[in-house]
């Protein structure tokens, strides 16, 4: 971070506006090209292969009859994709995912691949191949997978981060704590202590658009890619290191993205498509079927959970522990990490411990799910302390204040916070008119607060001024919901030029310098930091040639309202000189005008939201409807409030989902019960109430604009904002997600047979 | 087997070549090259493949290409008036009733089979006939209220 990316506290004129986005238009006529919409010249058809067993062996394969078939062009197996990994233990991973090696580690993890002239003669091929598996012993429960006995998925896994190293391996991959402070002397100043454990079921992104590409690997050794994708440049590093070929030789052509949520953060056909590609020497079109979507690619963790806290009878909390078990899939994550890290960060903590252990499961490969492991740990955290509120008789809002972390408040993960969004959040939940609103029958109301970090990154973008003085921005950053309007009104506020000025494209890795995953809200924090400095970068230029337009010293020049105008006594006079003048004027004052910036985008705010939510529950049925939803989130600047609002929305649904319904169901074969979308239910519009927002700006000091990312935080609490209020309907407390119906009906018939007991007994 | 389909496809007479079990979504797709008609799932379950036979919404994975002999298919790709959008689209850009705008056409086509029946429909009747429609991006508040704008407008007209 430098001098030049402190936020300033400036006025805006075009950043907080809400003018339509430039891919508009596209997506509402059909135009726009996803993943599966790019076709190429004589393009294969490829198909993938996968594992029918969640734990085994492979002794051979054979592929000699779908070789013959008439049609097929190409048929791979791991020995295609030989290993060049190097002893890179993350990059061997992502290949063994890719195409399995030596052992098949969950249901649909794929074992070859074939490319054909059409899809039909596809899967035929598929079924003509002949693998010969050795069945082995499996589990794919998370608690299951830490006992005692457990089948163990590599006998090479000993558990990381604990000392001595153990003696035996075990499913636990990696182990990791954090925290501050003693919690027995914390818990020994406690009035009271809850503990509890809790559970979450896997969910899956659930975005609409399956994985999609197109690659083409010419004779040469050099290749194209177009693919649905978070992260271009990533993709490019990966498929290039994995087939061994120059990364510079590679191009990859993000097209748009219908939906990741962190979900295409990973490569997963890209490399096999890329290997059919090389073999058949023609194009080759992978696109995933909603099933290999749910069996083969990113979920979330399940998780196992347990907390401890307690709270003095004034309020004020004295110590948290918790120990997260997080499922990874067969390959060791971050996701406990991640999990332990985020448990306590909204608050202000003398004694916190937490302890995160990757759990290794047979199934699939865990990847990011917007603001990956915190709603679980938020859950199990939230639940607690509306508990301890109940508990003391403290209402839960005025609990969550009195403790909320604030500026200088040292983290439960290690760092010091700035100026922080936690407590205005809850102040401004108090305040809401939902808060006081009148509850109706089996209704109940809850609320829960979530934290995100936000992730900055390397960056680089390209502002170019065309000869008629408008400007095309290049980003390197994927527009996942509106990031090209938002950078473009970034662009329009430094340059001074009306936001229809200005026009965003995401370049390919060819045209631009690297640019970092799309993820962690990075991508309007990052881009649009290095949009000012490309926007500053083109004035300094600007200001140049308008002094040899007018021959004056370039000091003598400033940059205001879309023009270069003369300062001083002697120049002051002149006629301000606007951009389209100095545009126009450029083949005769040194050519071309543009641009650039690289840098590495630190000091990405912090993210706080609260969420308020009314419930009704059927008490016959247990069937459980959310009537009114509210999230209160800071976005340090909200660039486009609109589509702020749409990213608070969208991942509260997301959320909604989570708590009441998603779920994966592994049946004890070992096999995915429920890989499609009608049994993997996801929210549909007649599921949801609108859902309010209120966008809290307390500008992020490490940004010029003051801007947070806004993308992940909002699924964080409804998880537990649900639970809490389920739990203030009926007196409940559910402590497994998702809250289904029966899960709820029989917490009800639990606590009526209790309260019936009590009677008798009484 | 192949076989030749003759149908109306946005007004204009079309023929395609199709397979007897190929679905008229990827008909509409590979053979006739109507893109905008986006596959979610293949099996009924997302929407994001609607589009209107005969006056009626269907999901055209569900379809066969064959069955669209001699009948009327309305896309996505046949809303606008030349370069004049339809009510609904540009109601939908000004909303934000679109992210990443996968399940945009899918919910278009059912928005507009929905209000050509009932003009003045309820927030209840616009979230029920718009149930067939995942979208995962924007939790459908904006996409519920895009079409509460259209119906307005459109009953202004
Ligand atoms: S693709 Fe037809 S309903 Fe999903
Ligand atoms: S806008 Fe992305 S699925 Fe609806």
């Amino acid at each position: 971070m430098t001098a030049d990316t402190k936020f300033t506290g400036q006025t805006f004129k075009s950043v907080g506006t809400r003018p339509l986005r430039p891919d508009g238009i596209d997506k509402v006529t059909g135009r726009a090209r996803y993943g599966a919409d790019i076709d190429l010249p004589g393009q294969l058809v490829g198909s993938i292969l996968r594992s029918p067993h969640p734990h085994a062996a492979i002794r051979a394969i054979n592929t000699s009859k779908a070789e013959a078939l008439q049609g097929v062009k190409a048929v791979i197996t791991a020995a295609d994709l030989p290993d060049l990994t190097n002893g890179n233990k993350e990059l061997f991973d992502i290949l063994d995912n890719c195409m399995a090696r030596t052992h098949v580690y969950y249901d649909g993890h794929a074992v070859a691949a074939v490319a054909a002239v059409d899809a039909v003669t596809a899967r035929k091929a598929l079924k003509l191949i002949k693998v010969d598996y050795e069945i082995l012993p499996h589990v794919t429960d998370v608690d299951e997978a830490v006992a005692p006995g457990a089948p163990v998925l590599h006998k090479k896994c000993f558990t990381q981060g604990v000392e001595p190293k153990p003696k035996k391996p075990s499913n636990i991959a990696r182990r990791s704590e954090f925290g501050h402070g003693d919690v027995d002397a914390g818990f020994a100043k406690a009035d009271v202590i809850i503990e509890r454990t809790f559970r979450t079921e896997q969910t899956h992104q659930g975005y609409i658009e399956p994985h999609a590409c197109v690659a083409s690997i010419s004779p040469d050794g050099s290749g194209e890619l177009w693919v649905c994708t978070q992260g271009h440049f990533v993709f490019r590093q990966h498929c290039a290191e994995l087939l061994g070929m120059d990364v510079s030789k590679l191009r990859v052509t993000p097209t748009e993205i219908g939906g990741g949520f962190g979900g295409k953060t990973h490569v997963w056909a890209e490399p096999v498509a890329l290997a059919l590609s090389r073999k058949a020497n023609r194009p080759v079109k992978l696109v995933m079927s909603r099933d290999e979507v749910f069996r083969a690619s990113g979920p979330t963790s399940a998780t196992s959970i347990d907390i401890r806290i307690g709270v003095t009878k004034k309020g004020r909390i004295t110590a948290g522990d918790a120990t997260l078990r997080y499922t990874s899939g067969p390959y060791v994550g971050m996701w406990a990490e991640l999990g332990a890290m985020t448990s306590f960060a909204c608050y202000d903590m003398k004694h916190v411990r937490t302890v995160g252990l990757e759990v290794l499961v047979n199934r699939p490969k865990t990847t990011a799910y917007r603001a990956p492991s915190a709603p679980m740990a938020a859950f199990a955290v939230e639940s607690v302390i509306d508990e301890l509120a109940g508990r003391i008789g403290m209402d839960p809002v005025d609990l969550r204040i009195r403790n909320a972390a604030k500026k200088g408040t040292r983290s439960s993960y290690g760092p010091v916070y700035g100026p922080i969004g936690i407590g205005p959040t809850l102040k401004a939940a108090k305040e809401h008119p939902h808060m006081s609103a009148p509850l109706g029958e089996n209704q109940g109301r809850g609320m829960a607060c979530g934290f995100w970090f936000n992730f900055g990154g390397q960056t680089c973008t390209d502002l170019n001024i065309a000869p008629d003085g408008t400007v095309s921005l290049t980003v390197g950053t994927i527009d996942v919901g509106g990031a090209r309007a938002s950078l473009a009104l970034v662009a329009a506020e430094e340059l001074g030029i009306p936001y229809d000025q200005v026009r965003t494209v995401v370049g390919d890795t060819s045209t631009l310098g690297y640019n970092d995953m799309t993820d962690g809200s990075r991508g309007t924090f990052s881009s649009s930091m290095a949009t000012i400095m490309s926007a500053r970068n083109a004035i300094s230029i600007l200001k140049e040639r308008a002094a040899k337009m007018w021959d004056i010293p370039v000091e003598k020049v400033i940059w205001e309202d879309g023009c270069a105008k003369a300062v001083g006594k002697k120049h002051g006079n002149l006629a301000p000189l606007s951009l389209a003048e100095i545009a126009e004027a450029a083949p005769n004052t040194g050519g071309p005008i543009a641009g650039h910036n690289e840098l590495v985008a630190d000091g990405a705010g912090v993210s706080f939201a609260t969420h308020i939510c009314d419930v009704e529950v059927d008490p016959e049925t247990g069937r459980t409807q959310v009537v009114r939803y509210t999230v209160i989130q800071d976005a340090g600047k909200a660039v486009h409030p609109t589509y702020v609002e749409g990213q608070y929305q969208g991942g509260a649904a997301q959320g909604i989902g989570w708590a009441l319904n998603e779920e994966y169901v592994y049946g004890d074969d070992g096999r995915l019960q429920n890989a499609g979308f009608l049994d993997y239910r996801i929210p549909v519009c007649s599921d949801l109430p609108m859902i309010d927002t209120q966008i809290l700006e307390i500008p992020n000091p490490n940004h010029p604009y003051g801007i947070r990312g806004v993308g992940e935080t909002s699924i964080v609490p409804p998880l537990a904002a649900i639970g809490n209020a389920v739990s203030n309907a009926f007196g409940v407390r559910m402590t497994h997600v998702p809250m289904s119906a029966p899960r709820i009906l029989a917490a009800l018939d639990e606590a009526q047979a209790a309260a019936s007991e009590d009677v008798e007994t009484a | 087997m192949t076989n030749l389909v003759n149908t109306n496809i946005n007004g204009d007479a079309v023929g395609f070549a199709c397979e007897a079990d190929e679905t008229l979504l990827d008909a509409l797709r590979n053979r006739v090259g109507l893109k905008g008609v986006k596959e979610g799932c293949g099996t009924g379950d997302c929407g994001a493949c609607s589009v209107i036979l005969d006056g009626t919404l269907v999901c055209s994975c569900l379809v066969l290409g064959m069955e669209v002999e001699g009948r009327t298919v309305e896309t996505v790709e046949g809303l606008s008036n030349g370069a004049e959008l339809h009510t609904l689209q540009s109601k939908f850009i000004e909303h934000a009733a679109l992210q990443c705008g996968i399940c945009t056409p899918g919910f278009l086509m059912a928005a507009k089979a929905l209000l050509k029946n009932n003009p003045d429909p309820s927030e209840e009747e616009i979230r029920y006939a718009l149930a067939g429609n995942l979208c995962r991006c924007t939790g459908y508040d904006k996409i519920v209220r895009a079409v509460q704008a259209t119906a307005a407008e459109l009953r202004e007209a």
